[in-house]
C-alpha cells in the first residue's frame, strides 16, 4: 500500500509562556513541531505499513525550515519526503493550500491511501483533509479512531461522531484524517534517526507543480483575514471582591447576564 | 504578495518580533527584517506600534457570482430524524443576517424519510426548505452529500450558507466549499454583515484561541462558515409556521462514496472533556477526593463536564481521564471554572482558550487569576455552595 502523510509544521504550543503584562502567549524563540495531531496521522501510516506493508511518503507545504521536519518523519519510519515551498505558497487558506497539497500528491504519482491528521492546532480547521479528498476526487472519512481491516481495495474504519462512532467502508484509493485514539504515537527509532542524518528533502515550488501564482497563497485564498484582535480585551477581566458568598452570586449573575449561562434551555 | 515594511517607520522595537509565531521576522540594522518563513498571517501588522507593517493588498476578479447569489442558507444536519440544537441555532442567526440583508432564509434537508422535520425548520424561522429525500442519503456519507449541497447551491444560489461546527459538518462542509470553488471559516464564534459590501464577517479564534480573527470571503460565493454550537441565539419558535418546501431529486449518477455497516451511540457517562461547552476543574486547593464532590454538583448544574489538574490526579483524587493540560487533555469549552486551581503554566496551555474563564482561589497571586474572565479570591467550599444557590434561584 502507497501511503502518503500530509504533515504541517506548527508553532510548538508546549513551549509558549504566558505574558503577565499582555495574557498573550510570548512565541519568541519559536520552536517548530510537527502539528501533534499530524503525529497521529504518521502513527495510522506506519500501523498500516507494518499489517500490509507499502511505502509511506510523507508531504508537507511550509517555508523552507519545514524540511527540518520532513528529516524528522524519516525518524518516525517515513520513507520518503517532498516539501513544497515557495514564496508565493505564503498566507494560503485552506482552499489554496489544498491546491497546493494536490499537486503535490500527483507529483508523487498519487496514492493508495491518504492519511491526514484531523486538524492543525494553530488553524484548528480540520478543512485540509476533506478539501484535499475533494480536490483529488477521492472519498474520504473523517475522524477516524480505529483501523478495523485493511485490505487492497478498501478499509474498514470507525468514524468518530458527536454522539458516539459509525463503522464505515472506505474504497481506496481514499483519504482519513485520524484522531488521538488511532493510538499513541511511537517514539522515532534508532535506525530512522540514522537515516534522518543523511536525508535531504526533495523541494518543489510553484513552477514544478505546474500551479500559476494565483491558483496559491494568499492570492488563489478565497479567504482574506481583515482583523485580528485579542480575545477578552482588557477591561473583561475582573476580579469580584466580597465575601465568598456574595461573590459566588456575582458571578453567576455575570455569566447570566454575558449569556454565557443560559436560564430555563 | 508581500509583508510590507515601513523601514522610516519602525523603530526597532522587536514587538513584532516577539509577537510572531513562525519566527519570520529578524532585526537587522536595528530595523524589522521579514525572512522566508513569512506566512502572511498579519500577527504583526497588529502589535507594529508605529503601524509601520502592512500586508500588499491584491486585487482579485470577483467571480460573477458574487452579483447574482442571494439569500441565507442553513444545513439542516439531522441524525436519525433528529435536528440537533445547533440547528435552530444557526436558523436563529441565519433569520438575523437575512433580515440585514433583506432576503430569504433557507433550510436544507438532507436524508431519508425525514420529511416531518421540515415543519420544525419553518417553526424555527426558515421560510424555504430545500428537501432531498431519497435512500441513497439514508446514512451520511461526504461524497454524496457533498455533491448533492453542491449541485443545490450552483442551481439556486444562495450568497451564504452556515452550518454547525460539529463532526459531521466538520467533515462534509470543507468538501462542499472545495466542490463549488469558494471560501470557508471554520468554527466562528461571530457572524455579522458588512451591509455596505453585503459580506458577512465571520469571527473566529485562532492559534489555538489566542487571538481572535474576521475573515471574509469577498470574491466567491456563498459565503461558507461552520458555527461553533451554543454560541448562537435560537429565534422565538413559532408553531405552526409554514413556508415552501422545495423538493431535489437526485440524479440517477449520484451514489454514496463509503458504505456505514454499524452505527454505535456512546453509552453510560463519559468524560467528554474536549467536546464538554462547559468543564469545571478542581485542583489541589479541593483538599481531597472528596473536594470533587462539590465540582460534580457545580458541573452538574451547568450541563458540563468534571476536569482535573495534574496536581488533583497525582495526588489520587481523581483518574486521569479528567486531566487537563499539556500532559492531558487541551480544552476549549465555552465556560471555565477553575476551583482551587492554581494555573501552572501547563495547565494554562492547556485551557486558556476556553471562551469564559471563572477561578476561585485562596491565593490571590495564583497565576490563573491572570487569565481568568473573572476571579474570586475566596474560599470555594463558600463560593460555590452561593453560585449554586443563585442557580437555583434563578432558575426558578
Amino acid at each position: 500500500m502507497k501511503i502518503i502523510v500530509c504533515l504541517k509544521q506548527v508553532p510548538d504550543t508546549a513551549s509558549v509562556k504566558l505574558d503577565p503584562v499582555t495574557h498573550t502567549l510570548k512565541r519568541e524563540g519559536v520552536a517548530a513541531v510537527i502539528n501533534p495531531f499530524d503525529l497521529f496521522a504518521l502513527e495510522a501510516a506506519l500501523q498500516l505499513r507494518e499489517r500490509v506493508g507499502g511505502q509511506i511518503l510523507a508531504l508537507t507545504m511550509g517555508p523552507p525550515q519545514a524540511a527540518e521536519m520532513l528529516r524528522e518523519a524519516i525518524g518516525y519510519g517515513v520513507d520518503d519526503g517532498l516539501l513544497l515551498s515557495d514564496r508565493a505558497f505564503a498566507g494560503a487558506d485552506t482552499w489554496a493550500t489544498t491546491a497546493a497539497l494536490a499537486a503535490g500528491v500527483r507529483h508523487l504519482g498519487g496514492a493508495d491511501l491518504i492519511v491526514c491528521g484531523k486538524q492543525a492546532v494553530d488553524g484548528d480547521t480540520a478543512q485540509v483533509g476533506p478539501g484535499l479528498a475533494m480536490r483529488l476526487g477521492l472519498p474520504q472519512v473523517a475522524f477516524v479512531k480505529a483501523i478495523r481491516e485493511a485490505a487492497a481495495d478498501h478499509l474498514v474504519v470507525e468514524r468518530q461522531m458527536d454522539d458516539g462512532y459509525e463503522v464505515v467502508s472506505l474504497p481506496l484509493p481514499g483519504l482519513i484524517t485520524v484522531v488521538r485514539e488511532i493510538g499513541e504515537p511511537r517514539p522515532p527509532s534508532l535506525k530512522g534517526k540514522m537515516r534522518a542524518k543523511k536525508f535531504e528533502a526533495p523541494v518543489a515550488g510553484a513552477a514544478a507543480l505546474g500551479l500559476a501564482e494565483d491558483q496559491v497563497g494568499l492570492r488563489g485564498s478565497f479567504t482574506q483575514v481583515v482583523e485580528v484582535f485579542a480575545p477578552g480585551a482588557a477591561g473583561q477581566r475582573e476580579m469580584l471582591p466580597g465575601p465568598a458568598e456574595a461573590a459566588g452570586r456575582a458571578v453567576i449573575d455575570r455569566l447570566v447576564a454575558d449569556k454565557v449561562i443560559l436560564l430555563g434551555s | 504578495m508581500a509583508l510590507i515594511i515601513d523601514k522610516t517607520a519602525c523603530t526597532g522595537c522587536g514587538s513584532c518580533l516577539d509577537a510572531c509565531p513562525f519566527g519570520a521576522l529578524d532585526l537587522v540594522e536595528d530595523k524589522a527584517q521579514v525572512n522566508d518563513n513569512c506566512t502572511l498571517c498579519g500577527t504583526c501588522v497588529e502589535v507594529c506600534p508605529e503601524s509601520a507593517l502592512s500586508l500588499e493588498d491584491i486585487q482579485r476578479a470577483a467571480d460573477e457570482r458574487t452579483a447574482t447569489s442571494r439569500g441565507v442558507w442553513v444545513f439542516a444536519e439531522q441524525r436519525d430524524g433528529v435536528l440537533p440544537e445547533v440547528v435552530a441555532e444557526l436558523l436563529g442567526q441565519g433569520g438575523r443576517l437575512a433580515a440585514d440583508l433583506g432576503v430569504e432564509l433557507g433550510a436544507v434537508l438532507l436524508g431519508h424519510g425525514v420529511e416531518a422535520l421540515a415543519a420544525e425548520l419553518f417553526a424555527q424561522g426558515a421560510q424555504k426548505v430545500y428537501l432531498a429525500d431519497d435512500p441513497r442519503l439514508a446514512q451520511f456519507d461526504d461524497g454524496i452529500y457533498a455533491a448533492v449541497l453542491a449541485r443545490l447551491i450552483a442551481r439556486e444560489r444562495p450568497e451564504i450558507l452556515l452550518a454547525g461546527a460539529t463532526a459531521l459538518g466538520r467533515s462534509l462542509i470543507p468538501r462542499v466549499a472545495t466542490a463549488v470553488a469558494t471560501g470557508l471559516t471554520a468554527d466562528c464564534t461571530g457572524l455579522a454583515i458588512d451591509p455596505a459590501r453585503r459580506l458577512l464577517l465571520q469571527t473566529r479564534p485562532a492559534f489555538g484561541g489566542n487571538i481572535m480573527a474576521t475573515i471574509i470571503c469577498p470574491d466567491a460565493r456563498p459565503q461558507m462558515a461552520t458555527v461553533r454550537p451554543r454560541v448562537m441565539k435560537k429565534a422565538l419558535p413559532q408553531p405552526g409556521a409554514t413556508g415552501e418546501l422545495v423538493r431535489y431529486d437526485l440524479d440517477a449518477d449520484l451514489k454514496p462514496s463509503t458504505q456505514v455497516l454499524e452505527v454505535v451511540r456512546a453509552i453510560g457517562e463519559q468524560v467528554n472533556l474536549t467536546a464538554a461547552e462547559v468543564v469545571v476543574v478542581g485542583g489541589r486547593g479541593l483538599g481531597g477526593p472528596e473536594g470533587f464532590d462539590l465540582v460534580r454538583e457545580l458541573a452538574q448544574a451547568l450541563g458540563g463536564v468534571v476536569g482535573a489538574t495534574r496536581g488533583a490526579v497525582d495526588a489520587g483524587w481523581i483518574g486521569h481521564a479528567h486531566q487537563v493540560g499539556q500532559t492531558g487533555r487541551t480544552i476549549g469549552p465555552k465556560l471555565y471554572i477553575g476551583l482551587g486551581v492554581s494555573g501552572a503554566v501547563q495547565h494554562l496551555v492547556g485551557m486558556q482558550s476556553s471562551d469564559v474563564i471563572v477561578a476561585v482561589n485562596t491565593d490571590p497571586n495564583a497565576p490563573i487569576f491572570s487569565v481568568a474572565t473573572y476571579g474570586i479570591v475566596g474560599n470555594l467550599f463558600a463560593v460555590v455552595p452561593a453560585m449554586l444557590a443563585r442557580l437555583k434561584e434563578l432558575r426558578g
